[in-house]
C-alpha cells in the first residue's frame, strides 16, 4: 500500500521539477516515472502473487469506515499497464517532444498528473474518489489533447472529447446514486442479491453501460476517440489508447465484482456491443488514410474483443458455468494488459514515423523500412501481436476467449458463443488485412514523398521504450503460464461469495503455448533469413515489375490496397468517393479522392447537433440585448415561482 | 404601532418613486425610504441593544445619505434631470404598482409563513417594494434611475431580512454591507463604463453588445 501511494506521488510530481530546470527536465521526469513504475510493479506483483491487499485508512477521522482507496487484485492488475505505459511514454517524450517544442513542460506536467489520476482511479473503492480520479484523468487528457492548439482540427477533437467525457461522468453520477441507494453507502461493496434483476438494477446497468462505454470507446459511443487520438502527441496517444480507455473496462470489471447475480441479458448486451464494436472498428480502420486514426479505430476493435470476453464471463457468472466465467474474464483481463502493451508500442512507433516524416498521411509515406529499420521492426512486432497471431501475446488472450466460446457452445444459450466465435474470426481476418496495408504502405515500397525519402531513424530514447514494450509482448507470448496465478487471483475477486472456480491452468494449457511458441518463433526467424535479400540481388525499385520507367506513383496506395474490402462492405461503411474511372485510350488527367467518414460522428452526431442548433435559433429573439427585458424575465420568473408556491 | 406607520409610509414612497419623472426627486424619495427602513428596527420593541442601534445607524447612513450622495454626485457630472421616455408610461406604471401591491398582499396571505408577531405587514410590504424595484428597473432607460431601482429592490430584500433580525442579526448586518457593495459597484462600473464607452448614459446603447 505504501509503495502504491508512493508511486502515485512520484508520478504526480514527475513533471514538476522540469518546470524549474533549463534543460534535462524531461530526463528528470522520466527517471521519476521509472522509479514510480518500479515501486508500483513491486507492489502489484506482491498482491497478484498471493500477498494480501490493503486499504487506505485515515486514523483519527471519520473516513476510517469509508474505505476510500484499497489496493486489491483488480487495482494491482490494472496498475501494471498504467505505470508501464506512463513510464515508457515519459522516456519516449525525451526525444519526441523535447524542450525546443512549445508546450513541452506542460505536456510533462500533465502527463504525470494524468498517470497519477489513473493510478488513483484503479484503486478507488469509494464513489467519490472514483469520480474525482475519473474527472481528473479526463481533464488532464483534455489538456494533453489540446497540446497543439493552433490547429483547428485539434481544438475540435479536444472539445468533442470534453463533451463526451462529461456526458459519461454525468451518467456515472446517476449510476452511483442508484447503487448507493441499494447498498446504503458510497463505498463500493457487493450489491444485495436480487437487486440486479429489479427495475432500479436495470437503470443502474444501463447508466453504467453508457458511462463506461463512452470512456471505453464502445460503439456507438466511440466517436470522440479517433480524432482525439490522432490529435494528441503520439506518446500521449499511446497512454490514452493503452490505458485511459481501459478505465471504462475497469468500470465494467468492478461492476462484475459487485453484482452477485447478473441477469443473462447484461452479459449478452456487452457481448453483442463488443461484437459490433470489434467488427465496425476494424472495418472503419481499413479505410483510414491517417496512421494514427487507423490505430485509434483498432483500439475500438480491441475494446470490442475485451467486451466479448467480459460478456462471456458475465454470462458464465449468471448461468453458473464456471469454466465460461473463468475463461471469459481471464481472456478479457489479459487482453486489457496485452492491448495496452502492443497498442502503446504501435502508437510509439507511429509517433516515430510521424517525427521522421512530419506527416500522418499514409499516402505520403513508404519505403521507411530501409531508413528506420528498428522502428519498422517494433511496428511489425506490434502489428503481429494486434492481429492475434501466434506466438505473440495478442494470440494468448484471444485464444482464451475462443476457448471460452467453445465451452459455451455446449450450453443452452449457445448462440452467444456463436456470435463471439464469428465476430472474433471476422475481426482477426480484417485486422490482418488492415495491418498488412499499414505496414506495407508505411515501411515497404518506395517513398511517396520527399519527406519520406529524407526520413531518419529515431534517437535511442525513443527506441528504448519501444524495445521494452516489444519484449513484453514477446515475453507474454512465449511464457503466458507466468500470468496464470495473477489472472486466477483477479478472476477470483469477480466470483460470487462461496463460489469455487477452476483454475485457469486446468482449463487452458498455457505451458503448451510456450512449447508451441518457441519453434514457431524459430521458424519465423528462419523464414526472415530466407526471405532477406541476398547479396546478388540487384537493387531495384520495389514493384518495378519490369517497367522501363517505374515511379513511386505506380505503387499500391493505402486506398487502393484496402479498396477491395471497403467496396465489399460499402453498405455499412458508406465511403465518400469523388472522381471517376479512367476511360478511353488517351485519357485526360483525372482526380480521385476517397474518404471514410465516421458513421456516428459525421453522419449522426454532427448533423443532429447542427439541426438542434437550427431549431433553437428560433429562440434567439429572447436575447433582445436590453437589460430591462432581461430584468423583466427575472421578474416574471419570480412572480411565477411565487404564484406556483401559493397555488 | 410605529412600525406599521413606517411600513405604510414605505409603501407610499413606492408609489411616489414609480410616478416621478425628475431624477433628483426620485433619489430624494429613495433616500427617504432608506431612512424609514433604517428606523424600522428601533420600533420593533426589541430594546435599544447596541447591536440594533448600530445597525439602524448604519442603515440610515448608508441608505439615507451615502448612496444618495454618490448618486447626486454622478448626476451633477452627467447633466440629466429627467427620465424623458420611459419604456412604460407613468400612468400605466402607477397602475401596475398598485396591482403589484395588491397582489403581494394576496400572496403574502397565502404564503406558508410563521403567523403572528409584529410582522403582519412585513411580507406584503417587502414583496411590494421588491416588485416596485423591478418595475423601476424594467421601465427606466437611464442608468442612474436603474440604480435607484436596484436600491429599491435592495430595500425590499432588507425589509424581508428584518424579520430574521432576532434569530440571525449577522445576516441582516451583512445585508447592509451588501447595500454598500451594490452602491459602489453599480455606480462605479455601470455608470462610468456606460458613459465612457458610449458617451451616453442611455442603456439602450447596450443593446449593441448582443451577439
Amino acid at each position: 500500500m505504501t509503495l502504491y501511494l508512493l508511486a502515485i506521488l512520484f508520478t504526480a510530481l514527475s513533471g514538476v521539477p522540469g518546470l524549474f530546470m533549463q534543460k534535462h527536465g524531461a530526463r528528470f521526469a522520466a527517471v521519476l516515472m521509472v522509479a514510480s513504475t518500479m515501486l508500483g510493479i513491486c507492489a502489484a506483483a506482491y498482491v497478484l502473487f498471493g500477498g494480501a491487499g490493503a486499504s487506505l485508512l485515515l486514523p483519527g477521522t471519520s473516513l476510517i469506515a469509508w474505505g476510500l482507496v484499497s489496493f486489491d487484485p483488480i487495482a494491482a492488475f490494472f496498475l501494471v499497464p498504467v505505470l508501464l505505459l506512463s513510464a515508457t511514454a515519459s522516456i519516449y517524450g525525451i526525444g519526441y517532444w523535447d524542450d525546443h517544442q512549445e508546450g513541452a513542460r506542460k505536456v510533462r506536467v500533465f502527463l504525470g498528473l494524468m498517470a497519477a489520476f489513473l493510478a488513483l482511479l484503479v484503486g478507488a473503492t469509494h464513489a467519490f474518489v472514483f469520480l474525482l480520479a475519473w474527472e481528473g484523468m479526463a481533464l488532464m487528457a483534455f489538456i494533453l489533447v489540446m497540446t497543439e492548439d493552433r490547429e483547428p482540427e485539434t481544438r475540435r477533437a479536444a472539445w468533442i472529447y470534453l463533451v463526451c467525457t462529461h456526458t459519461g461522468t454525468m451518467l456515472l453520477l446517476g449510476a452511483f446514486a442508484i447503487m448507493a441507494g441499494a447498498t446504503g453507502s458510497f463505498t463500493f461493496s457487493a450489491l444485495p442479491i436480487g437487486f440486479a434483476s429489479s427495475e432500479k438494477g436495470t437503470a443502474m446497468f444501463v447508466l453504467f453501460l453508457l458511462g463506461f462505454g463512452f470512456k471505453a470507446g464502445m460503439l456507438p459511443f466511440h466517436f470522440w476517440l479517433p480524432p482525439a487520438h490522432a490529435a494528441a502527441p503520439s506518446h500521449v496517444s499511446s497512454v490514452m489508447s493503452g490505458i485511459l480507455i481501459k478505465m471504462g473496462i475497469l468500470g465494467f470489471v468492478r461492476l462484475a465484482s459487485w453484482v452477485p447475480d447478473p441477469p443473462v441479458w447484461w452479459g449478452g448486451t456487452l457481448l453483442v456491443l463488443g461484437a459490433i464494436s470489434g467488427i465496425m472498428g476494424v472495418a472503419l480502420a481499413l479505410g483510414q488514410h491517417d496512421l494514427k486514426r487507423l490505430l485509434a479505430y483498432h483500439s475500438i476493435e480491441n475494446i470490442g474483443i475485451i467486451l466479448l470476453g467480459l460478456g462471456l464471463g458475465l454470462i458464465g457468472k449468471s448461468t453458473g458455468q464456471s469454466a465460461l466465467q473463468v475463461l471469459g474474464f481471464a481472456g478479457a483481463l489479459l487482453h486489457v494488459l496485452n492491448h495496452s502493451l502492443f497498442k502503446g508500442l504501435l502508437f510509439l512507433a507511429a509517433g516515430s514515423v510521424v517525427h521522421a516524416t512530419g506527416t500522418r498521411d499514409l499516402e505520403r509515406m513508404g519505403g521507411l523500412g530501409r531508413l528506420m529499420p528498428k522502428t519498422a521492426a517494433a511496428f511489425l512486432v506490434g502489428a503481429w501481436a494486434i492481429c492475434g497471431l501466434p506466438p505473440l501475446n495478442g494470440f494468448v488472450s484471444e485464444w482464451l476467449i475462443y476457448l471460452g466460446a467453445f465451452q459455451g457452445l455446449a450450453m443452452t444459450r449457445w448462440w452467444f458463443s456463436l456470435i463471439t466465435l464469428g465476430a472474433l474470426a471476422v475481426i482477426g481476418a480484417l485486422a490482418l488485412a488492415c495491418f498488412a496495408k499499414a505496414y506495407g504502405v508505411v515501411f515497404q515500397g518506395e517513398p511517396r514523398s520527399d519527406e519520406a525519402a529524407r526520413a531518419h531513424e529515431s534517437p535511442s530514447t525513443m527506441l528504448a521504450p519501444m524495445g521494452i514494450l516489444a519484449s513484453a509482448c514477446i515475453g507474454i507470448g512465449l511464457a503466458p503460464g507466468l500470468l496464470a496465478t495473477p489472472l486466477n487471483r483477479v478472476v477470483a475477486t469477480l466470483s460470487s461469495a462461496g463460489q469455487v472456480l477452476p483454475s485457469l491452468g486446468s482449463l487452458a494449457s498455457l505451458s503448451w503455448l510456450t512449447v508451441m511458441a518457441i519453434p514457431l518463433l524459430l521458424l519465423g526467424l528462419l523464414l526472415w533469413k530466407w526471405a532477406a535479400p541476398k547479396t546478388w540481388v540487384k537493387q531495384q525499385p520495389t514493384w518495378g515489375c519490369g517497367y522501363l520507367a517505374p515511379s513511386a506513383r505506380m505503387q499500391y496506395t493505402a486506398s487502393s490496397f484496402a479498396d477491395g474490402l471497403v467496396q465489399g462492405m460499402i453498405w455499412v461503411l458508406w465511403p465518400k468517393i469523388q472522381g471517376g474511372r479512367v476511360r478511353g485510350y488517351f485519357p485526360f488527367p483525372r482526380r480521385f479522392q476517397s474518404h471514410l467518414p465516421d458513421p456516428v460522428l459525421d453522419r449522426v452526431v454532427s448533423p443532429g447537433l447542427r439541426g438542434t442548433a437550427f431549431l433553437l435559433s428560433g429562440l434567439r429573439f429572447l436575447q433582445a440585448g436590453h437589460l430591462s427585458i432581461y430584468l423583466m424575465y427575472v421578474l416574471l420568473t419570480l412572480l411565477t415561482l411565487l404564484i406556483w408556491m401559493v397555488v | 404601532m410605529y412600525h406599521d406607520i413606517l411600513i405604510t409610509l414605505m409603501v407610499l414612497t413606492n408609489f411616489t418613486l414609480v410616478a416621478t419623472s425628475r431624477i433628483h426627486k426620485s433619489i430624494q424619495v429613495a433616500a427617504f425610504q432608506g431612512v424609514l427602513l433604517g428606523l424600522l428596527p428601533l420600533t420593533l420593541g426589541l430594546g435599544f441593544h447596541i447591536h440594533i442601534l448600530l445597525m439602524a445607524t448604519a442603515a440610515v447612513v448608508v441608505k439615507g445619505w451615502f448612496i444618495p450622495f454618490l448618486l447626486r454626485r454622478a448626476l451633477t457630472k452627467v447633466h440629466i434631470h429627467r427620465e424623458v421616455h420611459p419604456y412604460i408610461g407613468y400612468t400605466v406604471l402607477l397602475m401596475l404598482c398598485a396591482f403589484g401591491t395588491g397582489m403581494s398582499i394576496v400572496l403574502a396571505h397565502n404564503l406558508p409563513l410563521k403567523p403572528g408577531g409584529p410582522f403582519a405587514l412585513f411580507v406584503p410590504a417587502a414583496l411590494a417594494t421588491l416588485f416596485t424595484g423591478f418595475l423601476l428597473l424594467v421601465s427606466r432607460r437611464k442608468a442612474i434611475t436603474q440604480v435607484v431601482g436596484y436600491l429599491v429592490l435592495e430595500n425590499g430584500i432588507y425589509l424581508f431580512g428584518l424579520m430574521l433580525i432576532e434569530d440571525m442579526p449577522i445576516l441582516v448586518e451583512t445585508g447592509v454591507l451588501l447595500d454598500l457593495f451594490v452602491g459602489i459597484f453599480v455606480m462605479g462600473i455601470v455608470i462610468n463604463h456606460i458613459s465612457v464607452a458610449f458617451d451616453s448614459m442611455d442603456t439602450r446603447q447596450l443593446a449593441e453588445l448582443k451577439d
